[in-house]
């Protein structure tokens, strides 16, 4: 009889523990694969850095260039948006603020443009499959971002553009600040904006150009739009790991404060079991005692 | 730095392929191939899908084969952006002919679906490799 409800308070607590377990090994390896994101995108910085800075140089000497992919539309009918999400749950509010970020983007346009979404990410993909559809996906990309991705995807989207089936598009991800924080930015991708650079006289160089300056920036030009596509599921995989550890982090606070609760109801529920069977024996000598007399 | 030398860097988004100092080395440009030495004028030059040349301080010779991007040469370094680049000795010769033959393959049956111009490029990527991994390609 006394046995009983403590035993139900202690299963319930093992149950918590385990799930506790869980929590804390998914912290844990979200914490290993954060390091790891972070080194990715650490060691793809040489390359866009340069990238960034001959693509500036190259737009102040060649600076009456046309491209398609620079140009800007009279006519805008549909804009395209790059929405970078993760693959699988469990990591917060992660996804819920970057898709908060694209549906309050498209109501604020105020355009009242068609829009089109290109869905980086099973998340992505099936918010929006319930909201009209998606325009293409890229999903199950797996942990490690690949650049070869990321120009499939710059591929997608200039091919779309360059057709007229897209006449803006727009990147939202997940910036990394720290495991702590990221933000969900977005930001215009296409018409194509030339970084500038500030060039003093001291860092003035004549460099020599083969075959041109204006050939060199257009072949860069859609080189750049995959280096920033890079760059931004670079971020978003670490912001991702990010939010997975800091969820998974509560989770197992959370847990904790929960097996704390159970203890003490727990013991509550014992003691009381304990005098209640003391009264009971004292009542029955009692009993015995004034029988006996 | 020995005095014949410049600094060699190939740079892809993954990774720093390559920093040494070189003697020489030989880059694949659109408009053909150019060589670079120590005190080279400031150069921007696109390169195509092709087989880059350096030569190390010992005069040894080594290929990296790169799938276009561009070089730029100023102050005695060379710094090569490509998309993808290998270093010859690290390529597996068999999975590049077999991806050379997938693309000859393709361009030799004459159908729609096919996107004509990427099998050409995988063609290029592929041939390019086996040439920096030593083999004999006509």
């Amino acid at each position: 009889m006394a046995g009983a409800g403590v035993r139900e308070y202690k299963r319930r607590i093992r149950s918590v523990k385990n799930t506790q377990q869980i929590t804390k090994a998914m912290k844990m390896v979200a914490a290993a694969k954060l390091r790891r994101a972070q080194a990715r995108a650490e060691s793809s910085r040489p390359y866009t850095e340069t990238l960034t800075g001959t693509l500036a140089r190259l737009a102040g000497v060649a600076y009456d260039v046309t491209h398609p992919l620079l140009e800007k539309r009279e006519d805008i009918l549909k804009i395209g948006y790059i929405v970078i999400t993760s693959d699988r749950g469990l990591c917060g509010a992660y996804n819920t603020n970057i898709l908060r970020l694209v549906t309050t983007a498209i109501a604020e346009d105020g355009r009242d443009l068609e829009s089109g979404i290109i869905a980086v990410g099973r998340k992505g993909r099936d918010f929006f499959r319930k909201r009209g559809g998606v325009d293409a996906e890229f999903v199950n990309l797996g942990d490690k971002v690949n650049y070869a991705d990321a120009k499939e995807i710059a591929d997608y989207v200039i091919n779309a553009y360059e057709n007229e089936e897209l006449d803006e598009v727009y990147l939202i991800y997940a910036k990394f600040i720290n495991a702590l924080r990221q933000v969900p930015t977005i930001t215009k991708i296409l018409p194509l904006e030339t970084p500038t650079e500030e060039e003093t006289e001291e860092h003035y160089v004549d460099y020599l150009y083969e075959p041109s300056a204006e050939e060199i920036l257009l072949t860069l030009l859609p080189k750049y739009v995959a280096s920033v596509i890079y760059h931004a599921m670079l971020e978003g995989k670490a912001s991702e790991h990010g939010a997975t550890m800091t969820a998974m982090g509560n989770a197992t606070q959370n847990a904790g404060e929960i097996i704390d609760n159970l203890t003490l109801v727990m013991n509550k529920v014992r003691q009381a079991a304990i005098t209640d069977e003391i009264l009971d024996i004292v009542g029955g000598a009692e009993a015995l005692n004034k029988g006996g007399k | 730095m020995a005095d014949n030398t410049f600094m060699l860097e190939i740079v892809t988004p993954e990774e720093i392929l390559y920093k040494e100092e070189v003697q020489f080395m030989v880059a694949p440009a659109t408009e053909g191939e150019f060589g670079v030495l120590r005190n080279h004028a400031p150069l921007v030059a696109a390169l195509k899908i092709g087989v880059l040349r350096y030569k190390d301080p010992v005069g040894d010779e080594y290929r990296i084969a790169i799938s276009g991007g561009f070089v730029e040469v100023v102050d005695n370094v060379a710094r090569v952006l490509a998309e993808t680049a290998e270093h010859g000795q690290n390529i597996d010769i068999l999975r590049a002919k077999a991806s050379k033959e997938r693309a000859e393959r393709r361009l030799s049956q004459r159908d729609d679906n096919i996107n004509y111009s990427r099998a050409k490029m995988s063609l290029q990527r592929s041939l390019a490799r086996l040439k920096a991994a030593g083999e004999k390609v006509d």
